[in-house]
């Protein structure tokens, strides 16, 4: 996946001179993930920024950058370090565009490593999603295949509209029989996918969770169980009637993600299925999220992490007597 | 247990200072004066270009009754609230004057008249203001970006904006404006630094009123002046009085011309006065005395240029009175301005959020207008 994103900016950067990465470490280092390596060799400093170290300045700076008509590509280095920029997004990244009546969109693309699951130590490991989500004007992504690293990457530098564009962390390093070389059609922002399709009970996730999913229905087959997973890729927009039009057909769904869970984005993603879905129901609509604490120490995130046990509670729950 | 006391306290002294890996820079040339610069009622004054002085004094008097105006508006209720700069007016106009076509001016909240002086018509200055929308004009046709709430945040999109004008070869120099209190806030520092760095065509404007809101400066800084804080970063801080408009233009330009030739930032801290309150909606009284507001009046930057011009034979009763008609008839215009209603369209809540709606907006647009369908029905 790492490789993927790197492939996108390339080519982003190669077809569009207005397109300009910058952020802490991006630019001799590659970053610390190396999402940005080789960029500032090929195209220079000047498109590849190693920035002074403050996520406000980067972010500030870049919304002056995208008022003058450049793309930039931000990236935040990791999820908890990204919010003393909060209030240049919130107030005014995501609001540019309304406050002007259309006359100043910000096409930029926020670049977010996020979520756990790679042993990091405290303030490296946050599903920040909720806050992003909760903020009109922002657009909010995340792929959980090589495949939608790429697409989801170039459709977000491409949008005029600015994007938070969430990576999995503990997917940086996953592979899949891809070439850049003629990458598939994504079918641009707001569309989820059913990744895997079954009768039973639908799981919707994203993310770092849509693999913990898979290997679930995986699992599920020897209890009987044939799960739907939807992998909803763009959390704003959000992609309802895939959803809908799944849970109508398996009457059972369960929300997955990392995040916790009060607040977060499987209640919202509930609470729409069972305005939507009520009469084809068969069960309430569960969550299984990680639990509602500050992000837990490196040899402890294995009982926070939703994993596949969770998720086969869930399901069996979803065997419901009134 | 006292921290002397703790484990490892004290044991962290090198016996040798570490190697520096840069020579330190001498700070002195980047230090400011120990007063404001000032021009009128000095030697300075002798080289006034009068042409540029007339000019002045017709702005400043429009100015004041641009400020009088937008106050006597929120009597009216025309204005839902007005951060007045009765007293900064040589600052805001300034500010506009030494700006270049392709400039750019980013204003705080507290700058519509230099978003005026640039040019803005008055009225949409205000929208604002007036609250029938955020900002009231297209921020790339004027070149200024639109006014900030928040404080000291636009003065990053600055740097980036010129930074990025640079990086295209344009000649393009952003001016941002920022108070007193703006300066605590840490997007002054980050902006600060970003353009040091980048060494961006940024000329950054702390008007010093006095205080913010009510908060004196002594309760807001420990430095001797908010134009040391430029030594720091590695620009320049120049010290200038904001009442007098022609040091205040001479500052500034100096400081453009330098961001256009390509020699970086430069803070340029105002001494001015905020004479009147933070907005209508304060109460000045608990915070100073009169003496205070009453000595700064003494000081009044129209008084300070009118005296320096008449005496010199630059300006007479009929400039005076010329310079007196214009700002009644701006006055005149934006009373007209403001007493028509503005229209709002409910349906503009959903209009600019994304480029292409959402299902969710489209969903609640489509209730909004059934609400107002059924309100115009009934």
């Amino acid at each position: 996946m790492a490789q993927a994103l790197t492939r996108a900016m390339r080519d982003a950067m190669a077809e569009d001179p207005t397109v300009h990465v910058m952020g802490e470490d991006v630019g001799t280092l590659g970053g610390v993930f190396r999402i940005t390596d080789g960029l500032a060799k090929e195209f220079g400093e000047d498109r590849c920024t190693d920035t002074p170290l403050a996520e406000a300045g980067i972010l500030g700076t870049a919304v002056g950058m995208a008022m003058y008509g450049l793309r930039p590509v931000v990236e935040m280095q990791f999820d908890a370090f990204a919010y003393p920029a909060f209030e240049q997004l919130i107030s005014h990244v995501a609001k540019m565009r309304n406050r002007t009546r259309g006359a100043m969109p910000l096409p930029i693309t926020i670049r977010v490593p996020y979520g756990g699951g790679i042993g990091g130590v405290e303030h490296h490991c946050d599903s920040s999603e909720a806050y992003y989500v909760a903020t009109p004007g922002l657009t909010v992504v995340t792929p959980a295949t090589v495949e939608d690293a790429y697409g989801l990457l170039r459709a977000s530098i491409a949008s005029d509209d600015p994007v938070v564009f969430l990576e999995p962390k503990r997917l940086y390093w996953s592979k899949a029989d891809w070439s850049p070389e003629a990458p598939a059609a994504v079918p641009g922002i707001g569309k989820a996918l059913v990744r895997r399709t079954g009768t039973s009970a639908t799981l919707i996730t994203y993310g770092p969770s849509l693999p913990v999913c898979l290997e679930a229905a995986e699992a599920a087959r020897e209890e009987g169980w044939d799960l739907e997973v939807v992998d909803l890729r763009s959390l704003v927009p959000f992609d309802e009637d895939t959803v809908v039009e799944s849970v109508r057909r398996t009457g059972r769904a369960v929300v997955v993600h990392e995040a916790g869970g009060f607040g977060g984005p499987g209640a919202e993603i509930a609470a729409r299925v069972t305005e939507r879905c009520f009469h084809h129901l068969e069960a309430p609509v569960l969550r299984v999220t990680g639990f509602d604490i500050p992000y837990p120490p490196p040899m402890l995130e294995k009982y926070h992490l939703p994993g596949v046990e969770r998720i086969l509670d869930a399901v069996a729950r979803l065997q419901w007597e009134n | 247990m006292t921290v002397q006391e703790l484990p490892g306290a004290g044991a962290s002294h090198r016996s040798t200072p570490p190697p520096a890996w840069r020579p330190r820079t001498d700070a002195a040339p980047l230090l400011p004066d120990a007063e404001p610069y000032r021009v009128l009622g000095t030697e300075a004054a002798d080289r006034l270009d009068p042409a540029l002085m007339r000019r002045c004094y017709a702005e400043l008097v429009r100015g004041r009754r641009y400020n009088a105006q937008a106050t006597a508006l929120t009597k009216q209720g025309r204005l839902a609230v007005y951060p007045s700069t009765v007293g900064q007016e040589a600052c805001e106009i300034a500010a506009a004057m030494v700006l270049e076509e392709q400039d750019w001016l980013f204003p705080s909240y507290r700058d519509t008249l230099a978003a005026v002086a640039r040019g803005l018509d008055p009225v949409q200055a205000l929208t604002l203001l007036r609250g029938d929308w955020h900002t009231g004009y297209d921020p790339r046709e004027h070149r200024i970006a639109p006014l900030s709430t928040p404080l000291a945040t636009q003065l990053p999109h600055a740097v980036g904006l010129a930074h990025a004008a640079r990086l295209r070869g344009d000649d393009v120099v952003a001016l941002a404006m920022v108070g007193d209190g703006g300066t605590s806030e840490g997007d002054f520092h980050e902006a600060l630094n970003f353009a040091a760095v980048w060494q961006a065509p940024v000329v950054f404007l702390v008007q010093n009123n006095g205080f913010a809101i009510s908060v004196p400066l002594a309760k807001q800084t420990a430095a001797p002046t908010l134009a040391h804080k430029g030594v720091g970063y590695g620009m320049p801080g120049r010290l200038v009085d904001g009442n007098d408009i022609a040091a205040m233009h001479e500052v500034l330009s100096e400081a453009v011309r330098r961001a256009r030739a390509g020699g970086g930032p430069t803070l340029i801290e105002a001494v001015t006065y905020r004479m009147e309150a933070h907005t209508n909606a304060d109460d000045a009284t608990r915070y100073r005395g009169d003496a205070e507001v009453e000595a700064w009046k003494a000081h009044d930057p129209i008084d300070l240029l009118e005296r320096e011009l008449t005496a010199r034979g630059i300006l007479d009763e009929a400039g005076i009175t010329a310079a007196r008609d214009e700002a009644e008839a701006m006055a005149a215009s934006l009373r007209d301005g403001m007493n028509a209603d503005p229209v709002v369209d409910p349906m503009d809540l959903f209009a600019h959020v994304y480029a292409e709606q959402t299902d969710r907006l489209r969903e609640q647009a489509a209730m909004l207008r059934a609400e107002l369908e059924a309100e115009d029905q009934a």
